[in-house]
């Protein structure tokens, strides 16, 4: 057992720090979650692309690197120890591409890929319905047959960036005589098509960082050639199957990196330093306590990758691990932005302090990819055998 | 990078697993309770033919040379079937301070964090470690009982002079030993209460079934599996870093915490799932529960750790 990376892995680390240092830049870019923000976003993720940086564990002919895990944990680690922008891209890079990859034809990956790599497209999710939420199999919305292609229709909602995105995806119901999660299949859709309204939602922080999507027969046809890059991902009536690797990225390794936590941790390392000489003793001790769990919260999410990387790359698969992770993450998110907080005292409650922005966001980590009681069931029955009864 | 057990590590733990599934130490442990030792000796003879005490011996004394990494791995299946009697002190603590454990069991003390002899009655011999690195042998008080009914302190003060050791060192080994045991005692009591849940029904249905339950098991879970990470890196950082101190001190405390809070978190838990039932001595989850709680403290309280921790991350540079 060791936690050694090799000389090319270090050197890979090298190239990496060195290039965000060059590149991110000097003043943090508007929220995202803005029209603005989101634009100027978009082209630090097209300034990553010309230097092949904004997907660096993709095949090179898409614009990658074809990096290893190991690599890329090592990428996702700098990224954030520089402070770079968060990635306006990331459900299309951290959710669609590993689905795409799995799933999609040749033709598909050919004609998607590069512009999502380039931000050319920026994808939305579209999972969430009125009424359905981690109960994703109840959902409502429906795709006709048609000639050359199909008719979308019904509301998803709480899409994040759909306010300005370019792209959708999503399960539709195909087959009506079919319930739950059978009958499903996974769509891309463009959301400036002809009967797509998008509606914007204002999230805690007061920005439009989620819009509810309707869809009146929106036309996604069969010949790949026409309307951006809609189509079928995989096979029809299939739908749940791919979209389930899906889900299992979203809750494990990629879209909460262990790369954000270290660098969370730092900052609240650095902040202890600089506060923690002002506390009184009644303070200082519980404060400094918290400050140690966080530490320790983010070194065990950091070994427990390691942990993963290891499997992953010697063949094994990730499963119902996942949802261990996302509980973990979620939990120590919240935690961690709360003490930060209360080491700041009253000064915290600006609302241009970081550590606020950070904690609004940590809220919603217990609730999205399913939500925390839903990742506890599935610890519970797919890992410790606990029988699954009646709900 | 490689972080993950190596096959013979695995078979080793493996075979140790099943011999102790096979020795009935339930059994051994009431007896002990009761203050009959030999059946839990002949779990230490079984235990010692196989290595396990030998095992962070160096060669030259006649051990395996094994490393820290090793070392939780047998001591967490160890901690998984509540093994009585001194196995951090004669697994983890004699080998760092020169005294390998040729005759188990023995028992370490190192006042001020650690005062009290474990397993006082049943040891071949008993070190004091004081705090300037002084190996003695230990003048040991009156026995006194612990909250673990198979556990037996005694006060223990320097005799005759045998040699040094690094304190610092000593105590990390103590701190990292405990974290395996209270990691594989903590997975016992999951793994019982899993079993339990799935058989006791409450209104006609497993109480397994209950979302109440499941959740319950799941938070043990979450905490186990994420505090063994640590407490391998604890190891590693014990067996291949003598030139960063720091870094050992802080990674075992972490897995010392981590490992505490996970069996706190579990005595808790299991004892909700199973119930009065769980409260009593006719069932065996009392026997992993009351020595999960005697370990609390036994290399340093939770406070002096996280305490380690923090003058470690104070400082710059720490990351």
């Amino acid at each position: 057992m060791d936690l050694e990376l090799e000389q090319s892995d270090l050197d890979f680390r090298a190239e990496v720090r060195e290039w965000l240092e060059a590149n991110v830049p000097a003043e943090p870019l508007p929220s995202m979650d803005t029209a603005e923000g989101f634009a100027a976003h978009r082209a630090w993720e097209a300034r990553m692309a010309e230097d092949r940086m904004s997907v660096v564990s993709w095949p090179e002919e898409y614009g990658g690197r074809d990096c290893g895990l190991t690599r890329w944990v090592i990428f996702e680690e700098e990224y954030y120890r520089a402070g770079a922008p968060g990635r306006v891209s990331q459900n299309g890079i951290f959710l669609l591409a590993p689905t795409l990859f799995e799933h999609a034809n040749p033709e598909q990956l050919a004609r998607i890929m590069p512009r999502m790599a380039r931000a050319d497209d920026v994808w939305a999710q579209a999972w969430s319905e009125p009424e359905s939420g981690s109960d994703l199999a109840s959902l409502r919305s429906t795709a006709k047959r048609t000639d050359g292609g199909w008719l979308l229709s019904g509301q998803k909602t709480w899409s994040s960036r759909a306010s300005f995105a370019d792209m959708g995806f999503g399960l539709f119901r195909t087959d009506p005589e079919q319930s739950r999660h059978r009958g499903l299949t996974y769509f891309m859709f463009d959301l400036r098509a002809d009967g797509v309204t998008v509606r914007p939602i204002d999230q805690l922080d007061g920005e439009p960082g989620f819009a509810e999507l309707f869809l009146e027969d929106v036309f996604v046809p069969d010949d790949p050639s026409a309307q951006g890059n809609s189509g079928v991902i995989g096979d029809v009536d299939n739908g749940w199957k791919v979209a389930m690797s899906t889900a299992n990225n979203e809750r494990g390794l990629s879209l909460r990196s262990p790369g954000r936590f270290l660098a969370t941790t730092d900052r609240l390392v650095r902040l202890w330093r600089e506060r923690s000489g002002d506390l009184d003793a009644r303070e200082r001790g519980a404060a400094g306590d918290r400050v140690v769990d966080a530490w320790i919260g983010s070194r065990a999410y950091e070994l427990s990758t390691w942990g993963t990387v290891t499997t992953l790359n010697s063949g094994g698969q990730l499963g119902s691990e996942s949802s261990i992770n996302k509980v973990f993450w979620s939990e120590w998110d919240i935690a961690t932005h709360q003490t930060a907080l209360d080491l700041l005292g009253p000064e915290g409650e600006r609302a241009d302090e970081k550590w606020q922005d950070g904690y609004l966001f940590a809220l919603a980590g217990p609730i999205y990819a399913g939500t925390n009681e839903i990742q506890k069931n599935v610890i519970a029955e797919r890992l410790l055998g606990l029988p699954r009864g009646n709900r | 990078m490689k972080f993950a057990l190596d096959a013979e590590t695995r078979d080793f733990a493996a075979s140790v697993d099943e011999m102790l599934r096979r020795a009935d130490v339930p059994a051994a442990i009431r007896a002990w309770n009761d203050g009959d030792t030999a059946a839990g000796l002949a779990v230490w003879g079984k235990l010692e033919q196989q290595g396990v005490f030998a095992l962070l011996a160096d060669e030259e004394s006649g051990g395996m040379g094994a490393t820290a990494v090793e070392g939780v791995a047998i001591a967490e299946i160890l901690g998984r079937h509540g093994v009585p009697g001194p196995v951090v002190e004669s697994m983890f603590v004699a080998p760092a301070i020169g005294r390998p454990a040729a005759d188990a069991p023995v028992t370490v003390a190192a006042p001020p964090l650690a005062p009290l002899a474990a397993g006082a009655d049943v040891a071949s011999a008993a070190f004091h470690l004081a705090a300037d690195g002084t190996v003695s042998e230990a003048e040991l008080g009156d026995r006194e009982r612990s909250v673990d009914r198979a556990r037996t302190l005694a006060a223990a003060t320097a005799g005759a002079g045998v040699g040094s050791a690094d304190p610092v060192d000593a105590v990390n080994h103590g701190a990292l030993g405990t974290a395996a045991v209270q990691l594989g005692l903590a997975s016992a009591m999951l793994e019982m209460s899993v079993e339990y849940a799935k058989q006791r029904e409450q209104f006609g249905r497993p109480i397994g079934e209950q979302q109440a339950i499941k959740h319950k098991a799941a938070d043990m879970a979450i905490a186990i599996e994420m505090a063994r990470p640590l407490l391998w890196a604890g190891a590693l950082a014990i067996a291949g870093n003598p030139d960063a101190p720091a870094a050992a001190v802080r990674d075992v405390s972490a897995a010392y915490v981590a490992c505490g809070d996970a069996a706190d978190l579990a005595r808790r838990s299991a004892l909700q799932i199973h119930g009065a039932i769980g409260y009593t001595m006719e069932h065996s989850l009392g026997l992993y529960l009351t020595k999960s709680h005697a370990l609390r403290a036994a290399w340093g309280s939770a406070a002096y750790h996280r305490g380690r921790i923090l003058e470690s991350i104070e400082s710059e540079g720490a990351r």
